[in-house]
Formats: structure tokens, C-alpha cells, sequence
């Protein structure tokens, strides 16, 4: 067992709306224990930088500034250190469209966020059981049936020195309503930011989805995106990860209606000893659905990448197309990446495909550049960012495009290649 | 111009440059002739700066500049250009985007502002047009799918685009029809302007029917075993490197 789920376990109060979910997830977490070295889930990512720490209290923190995307107009919802720092009963939301802390009082309101919360995540995410137990800050965004929602919005969380961060947010499109939710963490210095989004999407719903996972240094961050597709539902996310002492994604998207279609870029950019882990599953449970998902990352340094894709085509997901692909790029001889398509096929009319390459930097292109005068940097960017700008160019809002290209593209030129 | 003084290389610990020698004075021409394996392609390669082409002896200078110690990309900016005999392809990065950077990269070691993007698209294709590639080709991916004498081109055209100091060619007319030959070599002889020098390295006569050269050297298990003016070129034409003696027809044969 471990000194830091110990500590979770006993500081666990459960006396709210949300207990029965709380209780069921404690009981899991002490069930399950800690998970050992060869579980296949942390094969690659150890835990040991966690496992001995103590728990630690979210606590109010000073408000810190939050970073902007230039030409943005967005809704922010703002967590500092796992407390949710923005009056939402004081924001203007357009019409359609409803956001509650989850600590509401309103009986229908927690009752639409029971329908959701630890409803959409499956139980087997370690890090979301605890999430279930211990989040008290949280968001309900809830839109309306055949709302269009053009105004995006964006949950922020900060995390500082010292501090366990837990929060949750949850969504609820109705039949044929659409809206943009974008996700964004950070923070550098010692702390663990344990960040759950569930989307509940109707009918004909369409969510557009970003989660800009940019924690670095010694930030650990255990979080995810689940998401729950009806009848012609269609997702479209893009997902950006840095890497950390500890950072991990769990994705998980559920085709629970049939003609959903769900798309997925994710990108990484992995420097110095840092690590990221995308977990991704992608269950067609219905038929006719499309899935495609798209990672991408580069890796210097002693860097550490992990990639798990699975797409799991239930008996019944017949004439479902999928693809799944993960390309990576690795800057140096003593960076790693450790990555795993898996397509688990039980219907005998679907069209899958998966791959996953790492290639190197190819010296005679780059010497070709170099001999033209062109910096050493750029014509690394221009030889091995195409990969990752083509991932930039097909994110459809214009603001986080523009905003997402340069510092990308910095931070690619800032790795050293070895 | 260019100064070479007893110039030793290996690649992979292979002694290929043996004691080199060779000054280029500015507004020049120096062909460069030899049999095959005799160190012509090599040359290019260790004056560029090329990773694994290791100098153990010796000296090459740039307008003064110790060329040795400078990063390939230095050594560009300071003037110096090679025309592959190969250029590599790129798919992925545009004509257009690669010599846009690579322009302003000259012009800021020159001190001149960059090139807006207006001005230098009226360049290329300027310089497009003197070479006969398509304007298309500035969009496509670099020598992505060109064909052997469209890359030839594009080196030119870069070269025009660049306006180095000194350009050495390595093997430009190979495998070019007499059509394309010509218009590598008129790309060649407009940029010859009384200061920019050239080395020509060509196993044929055949190009220097276009490009006169003021010198032709016979480069010969890495050094220069006879130089001469136009004549020599000629001489080689018809009997081959037969002076050399045992060994060197073999090898050409």
C-alpha cells in the first residue's frame, strides 16, 4: 500500500449528494490497493514519485494571473490549487446554457449532475476513484436541447507549490445542442492535480473539446476526459500534452448510440526528463460509428513518452470504421517511447487500421538546410514540426490555432537535439 | 577568394583528401576533373562542413575566414554554396518556405532587412523563370518528386536566389539532356559577374563547352596531380587519364 492513498482514504468525508459515488469509489480504491510495478496499466509510468508522499489539502490560494489565449472569447472558469475561484453565479452565459458549481443546493441540478458524475468514467482509472472521493470543486455546464452555443468555454486549472488539487468537471449536451469546452492546466512546482471531465453528449449533439495538459517540472498530473456519444453524436478533441515528473491522461470515448463520430488529435512535446502518458480507449459498443484518433509527439532529451491506444469494436458495432495512428519523433538516443495500438475487433463487417512509427532526425535533410544558411533551430522546426503543424492546422477554432502554433513551435525549437 | 593549403580528409577513418592544394582568385573559374573515387565529390562535401568528413591536416580560407572552424550554416552565410550532384529530397517543407529562410538568413549576415513576403515571391519567381521550372515548384515540397534535371535546376535557381561568393558544383551536368545542360550553364554564366568565383567538378568536357573555365584541374587520389588551362579539359576528352599512369584508366573504364 501506499503512505499517499492511505492518507486519501482516511481523508475522505462523504456527507453530500454525491455519497453513494464517493462511498462506491472508496470501496474500490481499498480494494484495489496500490497498484504494483508490473500492472499493465503503470507498466511504464511508476508511481514511486508519489507513492511515499504525504496527501495533501487543497487550500485557497492567493489568486494567480491566468494565461491567455489572444483572441479568445471565452467563459473562464478558473481553479486555483483545487478551489474554484470564479463567481459563477455572476457570469454571463448565453442562452441555453447553464453553469453551476457542483456544490449546488438545487435538487434538479444535482440530480442532472448524478445522472453524470462517475456515470461516464469507468471505474478502473485509479486516479478517478480518488476524484470521486475527494473533489469538492466542480463545474456543471448543462446546455440546453438544440442550443448553439458559439461562445466557448474554458476551465482553467492552476496548481502551486504544495498541494493535492482535485476537481471535476462535468457536461451535459441535450439532443442537438452544441457547444466548446476547453480544458487547460497548469503548473511547475511540487504539487498533484487530479483533473476528471465527464461529457454526457445526446443525440445529435456536438462538443468541440480541447485539453491543453501543460504541467512541467515537478507537477504531477492524473487527470482525464471521458465522453459518452449517443445517436449521431460527433466529438471533435485536441488534446496537447507536456510532460512532467508525473503527468497522465485516460481518454475514454464510448460510442453509446449509433453514427457518433468521434476525432482525436493529440499532440506531445516532451523535453528534458519529463514524461507524459495518453491512455486512450475507444469503445464501439453500437454500430455504424467512425473513430478517428490521430498522436503525435516529439521526444528530447531524456524525455519519456508513453502512448496506449485501444480501440475495443464491441459484436454489435458492426460497420464501424476506426483508425488509429501514433507517430513519434525522437530527438535523442537517450530519449524513450514506449507505445501500444491495440484494436480488439469482435464484429466481422468493420474497417480498422492502426499504426505507430518513431523516426529519427534525418542528418542529410538537415545538412541540405544547413548548407542554404538556415539556422540549426529553424530547419529542425521546418524538417519535424510538419508532422505536429498538421495536427495544429486542423484545429478548428481559429484563437487556439493562432495561439497554439508559436508556442509549439518554441517550445519544439528550445529541445535540444543530442 | 578560396585558399587551400595541403588539405588532408577522411570519412570514416578512410584517408580521401591527401594533400590538397588549390587557390581560387575572385571572378575565376576552376573546373575540376578527375577519375572516379579521386576525392572530387568529397571535396564539396568537406568544404561545406558535411558531419563525418573529419579534416586531420591543413587549411582552407574563406575571403581570409578559416572555413574549418565555422558550423555549415556559417559557412553559407560567409559565401560559400554547393550545388549537389544528388539534392536531397524533403516532402513536407515548400520550396518557397525553405529559400525564404534561407534569403533572409543571407541578408541578415549582409545586414539588410528580410524580405517581405511579396518581395521575395517576386524573386523566385524571377529566378524560376530563368532556370524554366514552373512556378508550381516553389509550392511543392523541396525536389519532392522532381525529376533528375529539375533538381539539377532548382540548385541554380537557388544559387541566383543566394548570390553567394563562391560556387562549387558538384557533377551539375550529370544525367542532363544537352537542353537542360544549357540552361544549367546559361543559370551559371549569368551570375558570373567579375567577382563571384566557381568550381566546376564534371567528369565530362562537355559542360565546359558552356561554362568556360579559366583553369582545369586533374584531381587525382585526393590531390591535384595537373592543372592547365581549357586545353587540358580537352585533353582528357580524348585520351582519358591515361598520364596517370597503371590503375586510373582501369578505374574510368
Amino acid at each position: 500500500m501506499s503512505q499517499w492513498l492511505d492518507q486519501v482514504i482516511d481523508a475522505a468525508q462523504i456527507s453530500d449528494y454525491l455519497a453513494p459515488v464517493r462511498q462506491q469509489a472508496l470501496t474500490q480504491l481499498k480494494a484495489d490497493g496500490w497498484p504494483a510495478r508490473r500492472n499493465e496499466s503503470w507498466r511504464f509510468t511508476p508511481l514511486t514519485s508519489l507513492e511515499k508522499r504525504d496527501a495533501k489539502q487543497a487550500v485557497q490560494a492567493d489568486s494567480l494571473p491566468v494565461p491567455a489565449i489572444d483572441n479568445l472569447n471565452a467563459i473562464d472558469l478558473v481553479f486555483v490549487d483545487g478551489v474554484l475561484v470564479t463567481q459563477v453565479n455572476t457570469l454571463d452565459v448565453p442562452a441555453g446554457m447553464t453553469i453551476t458549481s457542483l456544490n449546488s443546493d438545487d435538487a434538479a441540478t444535482q440530480q442532472a449532475i448524478s445522472s453524470v458524475y462517475g456515470q461516464v468514467k469507468p471505474t478502473r482509472h485509479m486516479f478517478g476513484l480518488v476524484n470521486d472521493a475527494l473533489c469538492q470543486h466542480g463545474i456543471f455546464i448543462n446546455v440546453e436541447a438544440g442550443a448553439k452555443i458559439d461562445t466557448p468555454v474554458r476551465i482553467v486549472n492552476m496548481t502551486s507549490q504544495d498541494v493535492d488539487a482535485h476537481t471535476r468537471v462535468v457536461v451535459k449536451l441535450a439532443e442537438g445542442a452544441s457547444a466548446t469546452v476547453i480544458e487547460q492546466g497548469f503548473g511547475d512546482t511540487e504539487s498533484l492535480t487530479t483533473a476528471f471531465a465527464e461529457y454526457d453528449l445526446a443525440d445529435d449533439a456536438h462538443l468541440e473539446h480541447y485539453r491543453f495538459a501543460m504541467f512541467t517540472g515537478k507537477a504531477k498530473q492524473l487527470g482525464g476526459s471521458h465522453f459518452k456519444l449517443h445517436n449521431r453524436t460527433t466529438l471533435n478533441s485536441t488534446m496537447v500534452g507536456y510532460g512532467s515528473e508525473l503527468s497522465r491522461l485516460d481518454v475514454d470515448i464510448h460510442h453509446a448510440g449509433e453514427f457518433a463520430d468521434a476525432k482525436m488529435n493529440a499532440i506531445y512535446l516532451l523535453a528534458e526528463g519529463e514524461l507524459f502518458d495518453l491512455h486512450s480507449t475507444i469503445e464501439h459498443a453500437m454500430p455504424n460509428g467512425t473513430t478517428e484518433e490521430n498522436a503525435r509527439g516529439i521526444v528530447g532529451d531524456k524525455a519519456r513518452a508513453v502512448f496506449n491506444g485501444r480501440i475495443h469494436i464491441h459484436r454489435d458495432a458492426q460497420k464501424t470504421l476506426a483508425e488509429l495512428n501514433n507517430r513519434n519523433l525522437l530527438l535523442s538516443r537517450r530519449g524513450v517511447i514506449n507505445t501500444k495500438p491495440e484494436l480488439e475487433i469482435y464484429a466481422d463487417d468493420v474497417k480498422c487500421a492502426h499504426g505507430a512509427t518513431v523516426a529519427e532526425i534525418e542528418e542529410e535533410a538537415l545538412y541540405y538546410l544547413l548548407t542554404r544558411g538556415v539556422s540549426r533551430s529553424k530547419a529542425l522546426v521546418m524538417l519535424n514540426f510538419g508532422f505536429i503543424q498538421e495536427l495544429i492546422n486542423d484545429v478548428p477554432n481559429t484563437a487556439v490555432r493562432e495561439w497554439l502554433a508559436p508556442i509549439l513551435s518554441e517550445r519544439f525549437a528550445q529541445m535540444e537535439v543530442k | 577568394m578560396l585558399s587551400i593549403n595541403n588539405l588532408h580528409a577522411s570519412v570514416e577513418e578512410k584517408n580521401i583528401i591527401k594533400g590538397l592544394n588549390l587557390e581560387v582568385k575572385p571572378g575565376e573559374v576552376h573546373a575540376i576533373m578527375g577519375p572516379n573515387g579521386a576525392g572530387k565529390s568529397t571535396l564539396g562535401y568537406v568544404l561545406s562542413g558535411r558531419d563525418g568528413y573529419e579534416v586531420s591536416e591543413g587549411e582552407a580560407t574563406l575571403n581570409g575566414k578559416d572555413l574549418l572552424e565555422l558550423e555549415v550554416e556559417e559557412r553559407a552565410r560567409e559565401g560559400l554554396f554547393l550545388a549537389f550532384q544528388y539534392p536531397v529530397e524533403i516532402p513536407g517543407v515548400s520550396n518557397m518556405e525553405f529559400m525564404k529562410e534561407s534569403v533572409n538568413a543571407m541578408r541578415e549576415q549582409r545586414g539588410e532587412e528580410p524580405l517581405s513576403a511579396a518581395e521575395f515571391l517576386k524573386k523566385a519567381k524571377e529566378a524560376c523563370k530563368q532556370v524554366q521550372l514552373p512556378l508550381d515548384f516553389l509550392k511543392r515540397g523541396v525536389n519532392e518528386g522532381f525529376s533528375g534535371g529539375e533538381k539539377k535546376r532548382n540548385e541554380i535557381m537557388q544559387m541566383i536566389l543566394l548570390e553567394p561568393k563562391l560556387c562549387i558544383l558538384d557533377e551539375s551536368d550529370s544525367g542532363l539532356d544537352v537542353d537542360a545542360l544549357q540552361v544549367v550553364a546559361d543559370g551559371v554564366n549569368s551570375q558570373r559577374d567579375g567577382e563571384r568565383s566557381f568550381i566546376v567538378v564534371t567528369h565530362y568536357q562537355r559542360l565546359l563547352d558552356y561554362i568556360k573555365p579559366d583553369f582545369v584541374h586533374i584531381l587525382a587520389d585526393g590531390k591535384i596531380v595537373k592543372s592547365g588551362d581549357a586545353s587540358l579539359a580537352l585533353e582528357v576528352e580524348k585520351s582519358g587519364y591515361a598520364f596517370l599512369g597503371k590503375g586510373y584508366e582501369e578505374a574510368e573504364a
